[in-house]
């Protein structure tokens, strides 16, 4: 069984539960993937294998390279590659096999790992949660980070201090998430909760480690 | 298929079907389970429908009625598995979409027009 599969996120909606409690999901497009090189010990060091998502791909986007690697594992429409390493007794996956969004069931615990939503150039309130000052009543400081440190001393700045910058476009990883409905027919898995990244964006669905 | 196609199925899937249709301005029953103890009943509330809001599986209904000269409001989530089942009562002709103006008049004033 593979570790992972790759996927696409959709959006988000809700489900009720037979109980009648309301559950926030998001929607992936998990699969199908194909096991496009197979990683061993002897050859490469490590035991891993590498899955690629399959979609159409219009031919001259792909490299020559990348379309003689794909060809290796006899498919073409790849764009989405991604490796997963292999623990002991998990190395059942062949070069050429599909992966697909079946082998996961509801309440299995998932991470979602994706490229968050780029924010651009981010003040402090946003990126780091500074409180910010009054907006009104003759306040002048609203949303500046205020003192960075002081002028006799220590008459520099710390190294690390949190300050205004570049914010998102991260690699982040969601833990544990609940898979609430698999349908194998359109290879969607619906899983509890947000997960990184755009409507369209690529994720990794990897299985929890605990 | 696309990405937005999907949703939209995996949406309506969860969607009830046997709501019947009704707009702002109707007078609807709506009958609600309640779980009391380990037995279960239904309640009925009974009003004007004065805002439809949002689309998809969070979708909602508030309805408004006056008891006991107090005006009560209760907001239902229609595709919830809570509600039983929705009776059309009477249909009402309205000119807007959110019927807030309701709250502000009570009895002749608070009328509506039946709809042809």
């Amino acid at each position: 069984m593979s570790p992972g599969i790759l996927g696409k996120k959709i959006g988000m909606t809700q489900v009720f539960r037979p109980d009648g409690r309301v559950v926030p999901v998001t929607l992936v497009k998990a699969g199908p993937c194909v096991v496009i090189q197979r990683k061993t010990p002897t050859t490469d060091g490590y035991d891993a294998v590498q899955l690629g998502l399959m979609e159409y791909v219009k031919p001259s986007r792909l490299t020559k390279p990348e379309t003689a690697h794909l060809k290796k594992a006899g498919v073409e429409g790849v764009r989405f590659l991604r490796e997963f390493r292999l623990g002991p007794g998990e190395g059942d996956l062949k070069m050429g096999d599909r992966v697909l969004v079946g082998q996961f069931k509801p309440n299995d615990k998932v991470d979602v790992i994706g490229v968050s939503k780029g924010r651009g150039f981010a003040g402090v309130v946003k990126r780091h949660h500074f409180r910010g000052g009054d907006a009104t009543h003759g306040s002048m400081h609203h949303r500046a980070p205020g003192s960075i440190g002081g002028s006799s001393y220590p008459s520099r700045v710390f190294p690390g201090m949190r300050a205004a910058g570049h914010m998102g476009t991260d690699r982040v990883t969601v833990r544990n998430l609940e898979v609430i409905e698999v349908d194998a027919d359109d290879n969607v898995l619906m899983v509890k909760g947000a997960i990184p990244g755009p409507n369209g964006g690529y994720v990794i669905v990897r299985r929890s480690k605990r | 298929m696309s990405i937005n196609a999907l949703l939209t199925k995996v949406v309506n899937k969860g969607k009830r079907t046997d709501v019947p249709e009704f707009r702002p301005g109707d007078t609807i029953r709506v009958h609600v389970k309640i779980k009391e103890g380990d037995k279960e009943r239904l309640q009925a509330f009974e009003g004007t429908v004065i805002a439809r809001k949002n689309t998809g599986m969070g979708e909602t209904v508030t309805v408004r009625k006056v008891s006991f000269g107090h005006g009560v409001e209760r907001i239902f989530p229609i595709h919830a598995p809570v509600i039983d089942h929705v009776d059309v009562i009477r249909t009402g002709r309205v000119r807007r979409a959110k019927l807030y103006y309701l709250r502000g008049l009570k009895g002749k004033a608070a009328r509506l027009r039946e709809r042809e």
